[in-house]
């Protein structure tokens, strides 16, 4: 269970550029939900993703996963327990290192990384079964440097270094957004079949609504840092792109966009 | 002919004892991507630090030691300077070597020689007993060799485990050692203490090669040490299979070379660090020259 409550967000406060993003914002997130973010641009959903993984500071208020508060965690600390994949493909693996090492070094989170051997053979064969499952042939690439691979490639292996370890949290930030059209709807299908197989708690932010509607068991629409919209069970069920997008027009209209 | 021998066997075994230092350049400036300027502060102070233990009699092999230690400490402090105080990495480095100086003076002020009667570690007895029959210039190339090969082996090994890995990854993309769950900063500061206790490993060996210290060794070291990567690494950039600290070995001997070439053909000393300074920006601009010819991925 994930609350954020009452969250205040200032950025440059006392200077002329000062922006409040969020005042007295709240949202809840039960185990097991995979909730699906929309909104438009400046809404505030990435300011919220890094808000819950400490990316940000916060101004006010109060995050707490099942019922502790981790205001004051730093932010590596909390990723011990969150998996997050970004919008940009490089940013989730190393690029000089090979995908074992990437695989490798992903494996060993929560543990201390030591002076012990970097990469384990033991669980080569088992990269290997992962990455074929996938089906995008990287299962013989797993000595070849991330840096030379595609964009839908490196997104792939980073979903996939991202839930090796227990998470009680995956964040997905605009993950297909940098992909083309077909890609992205692989990544989409594995980040599903990932967060239902591992029986994850999911965040997505997204601009595709098709996906927001498609996927995951609630949707949220945010605007100037509030929720508009949030509908779960039989209600997202019953929801439509052609819904989903009306409201969103009008609110884009609302704002003069 | 002998001289001719003597002189290539001297910057020969110069190139090996500068390769410790092209590899804490190498770790900061390749793999870290910070440029670290505490090497012109470190290289001396470990040099100060050797100088005056070999001159109040302690055993040659344990300056070794003190080296290093004194450098981490250089290191450290950088590291502490950047990732806690939030100083540019440029910044910090720069505030460091500016008070090594003076710490260097401290130590051993402006210059210290260490008498002939005194051991080095090229005539201390262990080495004699190892290499006694050898004449001193070949004695030095080899023991220098020993070192730095030793080193070399060290660091392979070491950016094989998770901590190495964990260093390439936090140059690479600092982002996913976050997502890790591991602390950047705490990682930046290991790559900070080993780079500098490697460049004060190679201020001692200097010491010990030429007796002295002088407060002035430190000025342009890291122009050196960046040449030296920049060299070893641009030659080996096809060659999949040349590790960093190999191309860093050969760079350094190249470079010292060049350097030595210039003097020989009768360039004063005064003017070394000039020839230094312009020799790098000639293989900067080749390196610029060859990127452009040559497209990207394709």
């Amino acid at each position: 269970m994930l609350e954020l409550r009452n969250i205040k967000k200032i950025y440059n406060p006392g200077e002329i550029t000062e922006m409040c993003i969020f005042d007295g914002f709240n949202l809840s997130v039960s185990d097991g939900d995979f909730v699906s973010v929309v909104g438009s641009n400046g809404s505030g959903k990435t300011s919220m993703l890094n808000i819950i993984c400490g990316s940000t500071p916060i101004e006010g208020g109060d995050i707490l996963i099942n019922g502790g508060s981790i205001v004051k965690t730093k932010e590596h600390a909390r990723y011990a327990k969150i998996g997050r994949v970004y919008q940009n493909p490089s940013m989730g693996t190393s690029p000089n290192l090979t995908m074992f090492q990437n695989l490798s070094l992903a494996d060993n989170k929560g543990k201390p990384y030591g002076l012990t051997r970097g990469v384990n053979r033991q669980r080569k064969e088992f990269y290997r079964e992962q990455l074929a499952e996938l089906g995008l042939g990287l299962e013989d690439k797993l000595d070849v440097t991330m840096g030379s691979l595609s964009g839908g490639q490196r997104q792939a292996v980073a979903l996939l270094m991202s839930t090796l370890t227990p998470i009680d949290f995956l964040i997905l930030d605009e993950h297909t957004a940098a992909l083309d059209p077909k890609t992205a709807e692989v990544i989409m299908k594995l980040t599903d079949k990932i967060v239902h197989e591992k029986k994850l708690t999911a965040i997505m932010v997204t601009h595709n609504l098709r996906y927001a509607v498609e996927y995951g068991s609630r949707l949220i629409m945010m605007d100037k840092g509030q929720i508009v919209l949030d509908k779960s069970g039989g209600e997202k069920k019953d929801l439509t792109i052609e819904s989903v997008l009306s409201l969103f027009t009008q609110i884009s209209i609302e704002c003069g966009n | 002919m002998s001289t001719f021998l003597d002189l290539m066997v001297g910057t020969l075994t110069q190139g090996l004892i500068y390769a410790l230092l092209g590899y804490g350049v190498y770790i900061t400036y390749k793999i870290l991507d910070f440029p670290d300027l505490t090497v012109d502060g470190s290289f001396p102070l470990g040099a100060a630090v050797t100088a005056v233990l070999l001159v109040n009699g302690v055993n040659p092999y344990l300056t070794l030691l003190a080296a290093l230690v004194s450098g981490a400490l250089a290191g450290l402090v950088t590291g502490l300077i950047h990732v806690r105080v939030k100083v540019r990495d440029l910044l910090a480095g720069i505030i460091t070597m500016t008070a090594l100086f003076s710490i260097n003076l401290q130590i051993a002020g402006s210059n210290l020689t260490v008498e002939r009667g005194v051991d080095t570690i090229f005539t201390a007895g262990p080495t004699m007993a190892l290499l006694g029959g050898v004449p001193l210039i070949y004695r030095k190339l080899l023991v220098s060799a020993i070192i730095v090969v030793a080193f070399k082996l060290l660091l392979d090994i070491y950016f094989k485990t998770k901590n190495g890995l964990m260093l390439r990854a936090v140059g690479d993309n600092a982002t996913l050692v976050t997502a890790l769950a591991t602390d950047k900063g705490k990682i930046k500061i290991t790559g900070l203490v080993i780079s500098n206790a490697l460049v004060a490993l190679s201020g001692c060996i200097v010491c010990h090669e030429q007796r002295s210290f002088s407060a002035t060794m430190g000025t342009g070291q890291v122009v050196f040490g960046l040449a030296t990567v920049i060299i070893g690494t641009t030659i080996f950039k096809k060659v999949g299979f040349v590790k960093g600290t190999t191309a860093v070995i050969v760079g350094s001997v190249i470079y010292k070379t060049c350097i030595q070439i210039a003097i020989s053909l009768g360039l004063p000393a005064n003017l070394l660090k000039l020839i230094t300074a312009v020799l790098f920006l000639v293989i900067l601009a080749l390196g610029n020259i060859q990127k452009s010819g040559v497209k990207k991925n394709a």
